[in-house]
């Protein structure tokens, strides 16, 4: 059973300006006593950019974060995905996690697709041998033909997002985060696009997915989260949380 | 007690993935040198070409003999090569991978393992000009070159703690890469890697050779080749450091693992 635990959880930035960052301005604030660096404000200014968040994501559960832009729900993902860890409560979660939030970074532009399938099989940590078995199948998906064996920088931009689609959809977790719904290629690729993620968000236990759309939200989940400066402000069937967001 | 446990589970997490550090280590190679039809080789044959001037101009100023001082040059700079690109790429361990870093909850050892393997990738390359310079001058190689197996992997421990402090300090502190790069500049001036130590007649100065730690590191590698024994105090140093290292990483790394990623 996959679930999703928060108790008084919040997440504190440090925002260090450049001269934060800096040893030597450090030092020269001790050797003067805080004179030098105060002018120029030495200090780090924190940002709360998730407060005191109590929930619990049962498994079963279609959650959709709703917020406008700085509500923190790119920040609530990578919490859970587990990237930043709590600055103060208690994060709990049972079960793999997977996470489909920038599926293209980290592809290397002069290596080939195949190669780029294992890089980046390897690092969402997909063992060598499971995408040996399932190589065929997605360089097929991809529809990239030989394309797959010469560097990706020659590849449109097209090309690239069918390649970084094809091997980030291969993953089954229990718990699957997304910012926004992934959409792919032209129409013909498109479709089986749109059927490969529905069979992944149907064969997770449970999804959280931050969305500003009206009808994804109120077609796949069940629940929503209202975010509003880091905080939680509503938090409800999907139904009643659409109807106080969108109005 | 929480901060070691914290820091083992990721060593944990990332030798369970160690194939990953693997992989991204050669990729990097693979990278730099794509395209060049030698590669990696072009690192070769610069550490080659260095060799063969320092060898020649210094060789002659300080009038040693050629078969003696070539084959200790080599190893010295070729070992000082690895030791001195390790601790470069160590700073920006985490730096340049903040993109992942801050995308997936890979274990942060991982991106020190990589840097550690991309560098001993690139020494694996270097060291193929150690057999020829032993050729050239017919220099015999003793039974003490088995040392240098366990010597090697003293200084890969050390390097190690070292750079994961490294990357740790440097993404917090953005000129730490620099004050690291000028401090390296002047430890090649002042550990025996030029000079001999049998060259340093001042007996204070010899005093402040012992007290270098990379001396020692150095070392325990480069004795064996040349087929003498390293000293006791050689070895002490060198696994005391790694000891005492290693703890200190370990309780510095688990209290701030968790923030790396706010530091990016």
């Amino acid at each position: 059973m996959a679930f999703i635990q928060m108790n008084s959880v919040s997440i504190d930035f440090p925002v260090y300006n450049v001269s934060g960052r800096s040893l030597k301005k450090r030092l020269l604030q001790v050797a003067t006593g805080g004179q030098l660096g105060s002018g120029s404000d030495g200090k780090s200014v924190v940002v709360r950019a998730l407060e005191d968040l109590n929930f619990r994501i049962n498994d079963g559960e279609r959650v959709a974060l709703l917020g406008h832009n700085g509500a923190g729900k790119s920040t609530m993902l990578r919490l859970l995905s587990g990237v930043y860890h709590p600055s103060s409560g208690v994060y709990e979660h049972e079960g793999q996690i997977g996470s489909l939030i920038d599926i293209s970074f980290g592809i290397d532009p002069e290596a080939s697709g195949r190669e780029n399938i294992y890089l980046r099989g390897a690092l969402l940590g997909i063992d060598k041998a499971e995408l040996t078995s399932q190589i065929d199948a997605i360089i097929e998906f991809s529809q990239l033909g030989d394309f797959i064996d010469i560097p990706t920088r020659t590849y449109s931009s097209g090309m690239h997002l069918r390649l970084a689609f094809a091997v980030s959809t291969i993953i089954r977790p229990q718990i699957l985060l997304m910012d926004e719904w992934l959409s792919v290629g032209d129409e013909g690729f498109k479709s089986s696009a749109e059927k490969r993620l529905t069979d992944l968000v149907e064969s997770t236990n449970i999804l959280v997915i931050a969305s500003h759309s009206k009808e994804l939200v109120s077609h796949v989940c069940t629940r929503g989260l209202w975010m509003e400066h880091g905080k939680v402000r509503m938090d409800g069937p999907i139904d009643e949380v659409v109807k106080a967001y969108f109005g | 007690m929480g901060n070691i446990n914290t820091a083992l589970d990721d060593f944990v997490a990332a030798y369970r993935r160690k194939g990953l550090a693997g992989m991204l280590g050669w990729q990097d190679v693979k990278q730099r040198y794509r395209r060049s039809k030698i590669g990696p080789f072009w690192l070769t044959i610069s550490m080659g070409v260095t060799v063969a001037t320092i060898g020649i101009v210094f060789g002659s100023i300080f009038g040693s003999p050629m078969q003696e001082y070539l084959p200790f040059l080599a190893c010295g700079l070729i070992l000082w090569g690895f030791i001195s690109s390790t601790l470069t790429d160590g700073c920006h361990g985490f730096i340049s991978a903040d993109a992942v870093i801050k995308q997936l909850p890979i274990p942060l050892a991982t991106h020190v393992l990589r840097v550690m393997w991309r560098n001993i990738i690139m020494l694996a390359h270097n060291i193929v000009i150690l057999p020829v310079v032993f050729l050239v001058f017919l220099k015999p190689v003793s039974w003490a070159v088995f040392l240098v197996v366990p010597g090697l992997l003293l200084l890969f421990a050390n390097l190690a703690w070292v750079c994961l402090i490294l990357a740790i300090v440097c993404a917090r502190y953005r000129d730490i890469p620099q004050i690291i790069a000028s401090v390296l500049q002047v430890c090649f001036y002042i550990t025996p890697i030029m000079w001999m130590p049998s060259q340093m007649k001042h007996p204070t100065a010899a005093t402040f050779m012992e007290l270098n730690p990379i001396f020692h590191l150095l070392e325990i590698v480069r004795a064996p080749i040349l087929g003498t024994l390293p000293t006791l105090t050689n070895w002490v140093v060198a696994l005391g450091l790694a000891i005492v290292g290693w703890i200190a990483t370990l309780a510095f790394f688990g209290r701030y693992k968790h923030r790396v990623a706010y530091w990016l």
